[in-house]
């Protein structure tokens, strides 16, 4: 049988980035929110916050290793899968990413050993401080992965010479066009993401009567987050949308099925895209509202799918769905954030057991907003690698279908291992809950962690 | 002098450095997975695991950015060397996936012996494809027209798993000495056992490795005894042997750190003795350090950053290293 090598290093490198960006979504979020409890604590003195810092410290660092290990398998795959869009972009892409390892890698690791490990051995403040710049190294790292992935939408202050990409301008490279908007939307993305995981615990444990004066602490904290990140991501996808629309209008053409140039874009409520015959199946359509949102006018007109060749075009439906899948959640997070703040100023927040049986089973939307996210942008794409400079399918590696089939399937596997633990464990931490850690205090047992833990979680398993 | 010429030596010696701190630094980590069956309890193993478990992650970054160095200054050494070595590269990553885990899941696991086996196992396959890449690297790489032109298994000789194994018993010398230096009781009376056995194998691996070498490959044989490399190069066996002598002394007198400063000695050498082998090739046998360097412009722009962040780089290992200064004490844990 012959496999087809493109396809296979496409699909291996989705399956790991994909199960990759799951931990950075979270891990950026939530050592944002430790530092903010620790500072809480730190001020305050009230020993609420440092119980929910140190729950949370725990899975955080269950978190963070499955992201640290996911992570280095992808910089090490861009030359595996990828060696000939590394030899022709390495120039561009490898001090940017060399830069990530520098200034966050480094400083992460540290203090993450600090975080986890240094309660006992430094000073309130240089613990506290340790999460703070963990938190930090997250979101520098963010800055640099999304320069580099920026710049293979909008490519920018380089000139090509046979077939290499030779920098000509770093300050244009960094900040290319669509960086700023695609770093404010991925670095509030997280954010949302980690609220909305706090949101659901926290309301889990208000319902279940068990760790409630914590569940209130993360309720409170997560909606007075979410009521303002929420909305403020609507404005940075806007403004996103509109930056794509400039520099890659057959991607928006693409996220909103919009074949035809010459008519105004309906928005598609749903639609079944029919990339054979180039129209849309069983639309239903708001007629002009893609064109009010990109234009901001009624008969604005924006590039169709159909001023290009089949060949040129990214795979309709994947992005259109994907887009779709989004803003369903966009939209969903901010009305429910905001119902939220509503319950709250009324005062009935917590009374209101429908509102939080509902968002105890929001944890898991954020990813899915993710994943779906970076399916519209990077399938948009296509068939593209860096866009306009070199395509997918020139960048792949000498290496056989076959060898990568069965890598992917090693992947499949150990993935499919290591993730599934990881949920089990992260789940079980949080039905164990912050009363673990106040129990550990009452009867110091260090050094048999899980002995104390382990009580109140089988009790929290049994109740639940 | 042009920069053409001296920025990839510059970057060199940066990708050596990371290459050496890897080598040392996650070398006792995957050390201490190695000998970790050799433990007797789960005790013993929180006691192991301890003695690393703040360090790992700092430890393991330098093999990201020895790739990530070698992608910025050489793309094209990159680009060749990866597919080259695709399979023992990407099992690697996969071994090292679950090394990682391990830390964490253990603790929190009511089925420790299952992430001690992904422990060990992720610990002694890693190690095992790392030696199989560098026997790969000096037995020479098949380059055609600027890209790998040989086969999947092109790797998979009887001298690459040679130095595979020899570097699983130079993992574990340094882990046994490491936990030497960090723990009390039992383990480190084992551990100070163990290294007295694993620093004669390491000494025949050595010894076996660098008489192959030279034997095997003309350019190698060419570097060491031709005149007047001979005479600059001589004293490194013998500080070699007086290294190891040193080692097996402050072993049996039972001194704490002195073994696992001499492991590391050690290590360097060896070390030492591969970048003589094989300088100027990075793609040993064709392609050298200058045939492979990125633009110039990138080169410097990465620079600049490299030294401005390995010092401060290396002032984070050294407050790190010094907070969890001294033995393993109990309770260590945020959890």
């Amino acid at each position: 049988m012959d496999f087809d090598p493109l396809l296979l290093a496409r699909i291996q490198f989705a399956f790991t980035v994909t199960f990759h960006i799951i931990f950075p979504s979270f891990t950026i979020g939530l050592s944002a929110y430790i530092a903010t409890l620790g500072v809480l604590w730190l001020r305050t003195g009230q020993d609420r916050f440092r119980h929910v810092m140190q729950f949370w410290t725990k899975i955080f660092a269950v978190s963070f290793a499955m992201g640290v290990v996911s992570g280095i398998v992808l910089s090490y795959q861009f030359g595996t899968n990828w060696s000939r869009f590394s030899a022709a972009t390495g120039n561009i892409i490898g001090p940017l990413l060399g830069y990530e390892v520098l200034t966050a890698f480094f400083l992460e690791a540290t203090f993450l050993g600090v975080l986890l490990f240094g309660i006992k051995r430094v000073p309130p403040w240089l613990y506290v401080m340790s999460a703070g710049v963990v938190a930090v190294g997250t979101a520098i790292s963010a800055f640099w992965i999304l320069a580099a992935n920026s710049w293979m939408h909008t490519p920018a202050g380089h000139e090509m010479r046979d077939g290499i990409a030779y920098p000509l301008d770093w300050f244009r490279i960094v900040f290319n066009p669509s960086f700023p908007y695609r770093f404010a939307h991925m670095l509030n993305a997280a954010y949302l993401t980690t609220g909305f995981v706090v949101l659901a615990v926290g309301a889990r444990y208000i319902l279940g009567g068990k760790f409630v004066e914590e569940g209130r602490t993360m309720l409170r904290m997560a909606i007075g987050m979410t009521a303002i990140l929420a909305p403020l991501q609507l404005v940075i996808g806007d403004m996103h949308g509109l930056n794509t629309l400039k520099h890659q209008p057959i991607k928006v053409a693409a996220m909103e099925a919009h074949w035809d140039g010459s008519k105004p874009a309906d928005f598609h409520i749903f639609a079944w895209p029919d990339e054979v015959e180039g129209r849309n199946r069983y639309a239903l359509s708001i007629p002009k509202a893609a064109s009010l949102i990109l234009t901001h006018r009624m008969n604005g007109l924006i590039q169709g799918l159909d001023s290009v060749p089949a060949s040129e075009r990214p795979p309709v439906k994947m992005v259109f769905f994907a887009f779709r899948i989004m803003l369903a959640i966009g939209f969903f997070m901010i009305a429910s954030a905001l119902f939220g703040a509503f319950l709250w100023w009324r005062g009935t927040l917590f009374q209101n057991t429908w509102y939080m049986r509902v968002m105890a089973q929001t944890w898991w939307i954020g990813f899915v907003a993710v994943i779906a996210g970076w399916v519209v942008t990077e399938s948009g794409r296509q068939p593209w690698i860096v866009y306009n400079v070199m395509r997918t399918a020139d960048a792949t590696s000498p290496v056989l279908g076959t060898t990568i089939a069965g890598t992917l399937a090693l992947f499949v596997i150990a993935y499919g291992i290591v993730f599934s633990f990881g949920i089990y464990y992260i789940n079980r931490l949080i039905a164990a809950g912050p009363g673990a850690t106040r129990h550990e205090e009452d009867t110091p047992t260090p050094g048999r962690p899980i002995a104390a833990a382990h009580p109140a979680g089988k009790e929290a398993v049994q109740k639940g | 002098m042009d920069m053409e010429w001296y920025l990839p030596l510059i970057w060199a010696g940066v990708i050596g450095t990371a290459v050496a701190m890897y080598v040392v630094m996650d070398g006792f980590d995957l050390g201490i997975g190695i000998l970790f069956p050799t433990s007797q309890s789960e005790a013993e193993r929180d006691q192991m695991m301890r003695s690393i478990a703040p360090f790992w992650d700092g430890n393991e970054t330098w093999l990201v950015l020895g790739g990530a160095g070698l992608f910025v200054a050489f793309p094209l050494a990159y680009a060749i060397i990866m597919p080259a070595f695709y399979l023992p590269v990407i099992v690697m990553l996969l071994a090292l996936v679950f090394r990682g885990v391990a830390f964490e899941f253990r603790i929190v696991s009511d089925n420790k012996p299952r992430w001690n086996v992904a422990f060990t196992g992720g610990s002694v396959v890693a190690t095992l494809c790392q030696g199989l890449i560098l026997g790969g690297m000096i037995q020479g790489i098949n380059v055609r027209d600027g890209a790998y032109a040989g086969g999947t298994f092109d790797w998979a000789t009887p001298f690459a798993i040679l130095c595979a194994l020899s570097l699983v018993a130079g993992y574990a010398l340094l882990g046994a000495t490491w936990l030497t230096m960090k723990t009390e009781g039992p383990v480190a009376a084992r551990s100070r056992a163990q290294a007295k056995v694993l620093l004669l194998v390491v000494l025949g691996f050595m010894a076996a490795v660098s008489l192959y070498t030279p034997l095997s490959q003309d350019r190698i044989f060419e570097r060491w005894f031709t005149l007047p490399n001979f005479y600059y190069l001589w004293p490194i066996p013998l500080i070699t042997a007086l290294l190891a002598f040193g080692c097996w002394r402050w072993l049996a007198q039972g001194r704490d750190a002195p073994p696992f400063l001499a492991a590391i000695g050690l290590f360097m050498l060896g070390f030492a003795g591969l970048v003589i082998s094989n300088f100027p090739y990075l793609v040993p046998p064709s392609l050298t350090v200058w045939d492979t360097a990125a633009a110039p412009s990138s080169q410097i722009f990465m620079l600049v950053g490299t030294l401005v962040m390995l010092p401060i780089i290396l002032a984070y290992v050294v407050f790190i290293y010094w907070i969890f200064r001294g033995k393993v004490r109990e309770g260590e844990s945020y959890h």
